[in-house]
């Protein structure tokens, strides 16, 4: 089973004066969903590129597996906030189109994503083209694209970020039910406090300036959800609440400190 | 109560100002476009058949038509209006070919690598806004008054305009497409065949079709070194000549051509392209 590791991992973009991301180790294994929580400028979406290999680490060491990452690949899958689809190919034809790029015959790279279709709830939507769907439901096809090349960790950069609040939750938890299906490592991007402590069975909260790891929490409530508990009681849960305000605390704590 | 009031004062304001703000129907603009040449055709008519001015200056609306079905059957200077049609359009879609496969290819490495584009910008930059007519006595003092010194004219009227709007669609290719293709696992040579080519094709159909205006509009220059077929030879010796009918005929056909293509290339570009300006 797949293993992502970061060790003392720093960043830094040409011509700025400090890093980006500093210091920066965890691991990321078979069964986890790993939430990186923090405020702009906090290098979250740093930490997300550095890992799917589309920036170079200044310092430290990336591998998945024990090898060493260098560049994009189809094993780490990545889904983007803005949906970044293909509009010149049909909801299936980007589904497909990890397959395609490998290679893989038309009839069977088709069949696996009809299956992937059904998994994220959009079957019958194959022949649709990209500019009829909603927000939700781009996002729903952004999945099923990188779950289709088989990737062994799934990255996901605030991919529910410019939607709203209703979908949202609606998305949480099609997420959750696709991570217990697949048994895929995910990391999770986000800005957004009671989806990171909903979502995450590994929480890192990121401080800014340079980014780097403020607190680390094991939480259970995504276990929870997927042991059959709905959402609605696990956020109605006071230990749900306490934690949620604990996190809220600590991302003020830091405000405070920096503004000090 | 002065709430109320505020609220209901826009309604009713002016009952003749609300009739006039009802929607009716705005007349096409094809309708009127018709119109205008529908006018401009009886226009010539009217002064033509009212012998204001000399035949020679301006011939009558059926002389002219009577000219062109002569010149279907039996031609000017030794060829049918048919072949020195095929001739010009033989130039032309010579001309785009050459183009297409070679601006589309340096408009991607333009648009791609740091290093080319520095190699080439400047030197399509500094010919693009030279008027072909002035380069004209160059190319045929190199390359001599056959065929080739006329396609080439006109290929590198096509060549710039193209080269340039490639360069641009390949630039304006949305980042976060070209990550999530190499997440997926694409190569460099999938990333152009799949994700930038597409991406950059509405910008490529605009180029084409920039670039096609002006090298028809390149083509009765081209067409004036020793031509002996051509629309723009048959404009121009006939005007040698004062044959006032088939100058005229020319250029008419001349203009319904860029117009035809024109309207074929929106089309085609509706068809390539429909996500081109949806939201999404």
């Amino acid at each position: 089973m797949a293993l992502l590791e970061l060790l003392r991992v720093s960043a830094r973009y040409p011509g700025a004066t400090g890093p980006v991301l500093h210091d920066i180790s965890l691991c990321l294994g078979p069964g986890q969903l790993l939430v990186a929580l923090g405020p702009s400028g906090s290098g979250k979406t740093t930490l997300l590129n550095l890992i799917a290999g589309f920036v170079a680490p200044s310092a430290g060491r990336i591998s998945l597996d024990g090898v060493p990452v260098q560049g994009p690949g189809a094993e780490r899958g990545v889904v983007f906030q803005d949906d970044a689809l293909l509009p010149w190919q049909d909801v299936l034809g980007n589904v497909a189109f990890g397959l395609q790029l490998a290679g893989v015959p038309r009839a069977e790279r088709e069949a696996r994503a009809r299956q992937l279709l059904a998994l994220v709830d959009l079957a019958g939507f194959e022949r649709r083209r990209i500019w009829e769907l909603s927000g939700g439901q781009k996002q729903r096809v952004g999945l099923a694209r990188a779950l289709a090349a088989d990737p062994r960790v799934l990255l996901m950069d605030e991919p529910f970020g410019a939607l709203d609040a209703f979908i949202r939750e609606q998305m949480q938890e099609l997420l959750l039910q696709v991570w217990q299906r697949t048994r895929k490592p995910v990391l999770l991007i986000t800005h957004d406090i009671e989806e990171a402590v909903f979502l995450a069975t590994d929480l890192i909260l990121l401080a800014p300036n340079p980014g780097r790891i403020a607190e680390r929490l094991s939480l259970d409530f995504a276990q929870r959800y997927a042991a059959g508990e709905s959402a609605r009681s696990i956020k109605s849960d006071p230990r749900f609440i306490e934690t949620r305000e604990h996190v809220l605390a600590q991302v003020f704590a830091e405000r405070l400190r920096r503004s000090a | 109560m002065s709430s109320l009031d505020s609220l209901e004062l826009p309604a009713p304001a002016n009952p003749a100002t609300s009739t006039e703000h009802r929607p009716r129907r705005e007349p096409s603009l094809a309708l009127i476009g018709g119109l205008t040449v529908a006018g401009l055709l009886f226009a010539w008519w009217a002064v033509t058949s009212a012998g204001l001015i000399e035949p020679l200056f301006l011939p009558s609306p059926q002389a002219v038509l009577a000219r062109a079905w002569r010149l279907l059957g039996e031609g000017y200077m030794e060829a049918s209006l048919g072949q020195h049609l095929a001739a010009s359009l033989g130039r032309i879609g010579l001309a785009l070919l050459a183009a297409l496969l070679t601006a589309i290819p340096l408009g991607i490495a333009i648009g791609r690598h740091r290093l080319v584009r520095g190699i080439f910008d400047p030197l399509i930059e500094f010919y693009r806004p030279i008027p072909p007519l002035a380069y004209l006595p160059l190319i045929v003092i190199w390359c001599g008054i056959g065929e080739l010194s006329k396609v080439l004219l006109i290929y590198l009227a096509i060549f710039a305009p193209l080269a340039i709007a490639t360069a641009t669609g390949v630039r304006s290719v949305d980042p976060a497409r070209l990550r999530a293709a190499q997440s997926l696992g694409a190569s460099p040579a999938q990333l152009v065949r799949h994700v930038i080519l597409p991406g950059a094709l509405p910008e490529i159909l605009t180029g084409i079709r920039i670039g096609l205006g002006v090298g028809w509009s390149t083509l009765v220059a081209a067409e004036l070194i020793a031509a002996t077929r051509g629309l723009g030879f048959m404009v121009q010796s006939a005007a040698q000549f004062l044959v006032t009918d088939v100058v005229i005929l020319g250029i008419l056909v001349i203009a319904l051509i860029a117009f035809a293509l024109e309207l074929g290339l929106r089309a085609l570009q509706r068809k390539l392209v429909p996500w081109h300006g949806q939201a999404h």
